[in-house]
């Protein structure tokens, strides 16, 4: 929501607020800046300053599988769980943040379960549901253990984030559907989904981030098959190489292309409907 | 809702969809709380068998007993005796709660000063989005990797050395800083500010700034707008941030040990190595005092303010 100032003469505060702001970007990407420049590390280069040269060997080393990690193999395990994830998460946590618009019995529990689930330490989830399979004889599975620990992070996390967008939805919209006449399909088929869009965009980015870079809740909960989380964590506790910091400048390349092309989606929408209220 | 509002909202919605016929509504109707039963189904029945089930669990396995060769079911105190007579146990309570507590002190301060600066400060809504953005953009890295990321830059011959050098502030490059107490506590900082002005610029982007300019012209200064208008207004924020943040220091499980040098230890860390060596009885005992701690901690946390009212209207 835009906040207009009393006047336009900007207060002491936006400077030194503003400065504070600007002194909070430096600090979050100077160590980001360090792995990117690092990661062109030339070929006798180590993991510190100074750069030996100039190369885009680790850049490599990524897509080739090694002898300490197969980061191609763990990469689309990870990325074919995070989008399992990221679907259950939207499915669910909209139904339910629609369902929590009213006081049901057994709201409350709910509510305190999502909550202890989210505050939960992570290591503890993996725990738990590593040692339920150990009693019931089952094998630990990247879509079975490692789903379901995932899970109990991502759905509060949805549920949360749907309380913020359900709050400012209002309900006459739906009450003008019914009253022209939709039905229940209809009515959530065009009228509420399509106004929650963007929250539910933003919960399954969010979601299929959570997941993707998830460790200590999968670790106990895996199996033998690795995520690429694991996978990183391996390479660091055996040998350390500027792979990691490619790594690194890689999904951060990634993670910026992702939120270009939602971004841009985003607003297209919104042009799109301002285009269709105005006409 | 106007009639203005309904025109603007419908031809989106509704344009030119066939609709039932007015006047044959639904023939049954569901009572309105299994309406939402149904809504919320899926999500009680995964969280119950995922989250609830387990934890039942391992609380009851911390009553077991064990040895070399395997788990046995009894009922024994002796795992909690063990771990309350462990003086390692008080001092890597102590050490992640000094953590918690200064981190939480320092992520409130910026998270909160940095979401007031981009609902309040920041005019156009695109600014607010990119700048929020940048914030959230490195959080899409991993955490391993954003952890790792400080050593080459606080290390003996790292960046941040070699600019004080460069910049005749020491003569000599500072040790402490990486491999330490302080490193661990700049790390946490980087990694979870974000959790901070998440929930907080959502509870101050509700703020009607009516009542910031009506507590003005009533004479309150900058400063009492501050305390008694805008902070009770995002309270519910600034708890749910806390709890985030608090949380996720007490679960810890990679930063110190990556990052304090072996000075200090965390609570999973002590606790996985107990999983690892299959020691489950106290591995259990230790989770479910942990458990409870933080279960306490949030209790308290939330018996401030009422989180759920403030969140589901």
């Amino acid at each position: 929501m835009a906040a207009g100032r009393i006047s336009d003469k900007r207060p002491w505060t936006f400077y030194a607020l503003a400065t504070l702001f600007g002194a909070f970007l430096l600090f979050l990407y100077g160590p980001m800046f360090v792995i990117y420049v690092l990661s062109f590390q030339g070929d006798n280069g180590g993991v510190t300053f100074p750069m030996v040269g100039f190369s885009l060997t680790w850049f490599k080393e990524i897509f080739q599988p090694g002898q300490m990690a197969n980061i191609p193999v763990s990469f689309s395990r990870s990325i074919g769980l995070a989008a399992v994830v990221s679907g259950l998460t939207v499915v669910i946590s909209v139904a339910a943040g629609l369902g929590f618009r009213r006081r049901f019995p057994g709201s409350g529990v709910l509510f305190y379960l999502a909550i202890a689930s989210l505050v939960m330490p992570s290591l503890l989830v993996g725990f738990g549901i590593g040692l339920s399979f150990q009693f019931l004889g089952v094998e630990p599975g990247l879509f079975t253990s490692a789903l379901g620990a995932q899970l109990t992070w991502t759905l509060p996390f949805g549920l949360f984030a749907m309380f913020a967008v359900v709050n400012r939805f209002n309900r006459s919209w739906e009450e003008a559907a019914t009253d022209l006449g939709a039905n229940a399909w209809q009515r959530l088929r065009h009228v509420t989904i399509p106004i929650l869009l963007p929250g539910i965009i933003g919960v399954a980015m969010g979601a299929f981030t959570l997941s993707y870079d998830e460790y200590a809740r999968t670790t106990l909960t895996i199996g033998t098959k690795n995520t690429l989380p694991l996978e990183i964590y391996a390479l660091i506790s055996s040998a350390t190489s500027p792979t990691l910091f490619a790594i690194g400048t890689l999904t951060t390349g990634v993670s910026f292309l992702a939120i270009t092309i939602s971004l841009l989606l985003v607003l297209r929408m919104q042009r799109r409907r301002a285009f269709a209220k105005a006409g | 809702m106007t009639s203005a509002g309904l025109s603007s909202i419908l031809p989106f919605a509704l344009r030119g969809r066939p609709v039932a016929e007015p006047g044959k509504r639904r023939t049954t109707r569901l009572p309105p709380w299994l309406v939402s039963w149904f809504q919320v189904g899926p999500l009680a029945l995964i969280l119950v068998v995922v989250f609830a089930l387990p934890t039942a669990l391992f609380l009851i396995v911390s009553f077991y007993d064990y040895d070399r060769m395997g788990i046995y079911p009894a009922f024994l105190l002796d795992n909690y005796r063990e771990l309350f007579t462990t003086p390692a146990t008080w001092r890597v309570y102590a050490s992640s709660l000094k953590f918690a507590v200064i981190v939480w002190a320092i992520t409130l301060f910026l998270g909160f000063n940095i979401s007031y600066f981009l609902i309040f400060h920041v005019r156009s809504a695109v600014i607010r989005t990119v700048l929020f953005l940048l914030c959230a953009i490195p959080f899409w890295t991993s955490g391993i990797i954003r952890t790792i990321a400080w050593i080459p830059f606080l290390g003996r011959n790292g960046a941040f050395n070699q600019m004080l050098m460069g910049l005749g502030i020491t003569s000599h490059p500072l040790t402490f800083l990486l491999f330490s107490d302080f490193a661990v506590i700049v790390t946490y900082v980087h990694l979870f500010t974000l959790l901070m002005i998440g929930p907080i610029a959502n509870s101050l982007s509700k703020i009607d700034p009516a009542l910031m300019e009506a507590a003005v012209d009533a004479g309150a200064s900058r400063w009492r707008t501050m305390v008694d208008v805008v902070i009770p207004l995002s309270k519910t924020g600034i708890t749910l941030g806390s709890i985030l943040v608090f949380t996720q220091v007490m679960g810890d499980y990679f930063v110190v040990r990556q990052m304090s040098g072996g000075q200090s230890a965390s609570i999973v860390s002590m606790l996985s190595t107990q999983i690892q060596a299959m020691q489950y009885p106290p591995a259990s005992a230790n989770a479910m005092v942990l458990v409870i701690f933080v279960a306490v901690l949030v209790a308290v946390m939330m018996k401030v303010v009422d989180v759920r009212k403030e969140l589901v209207k």
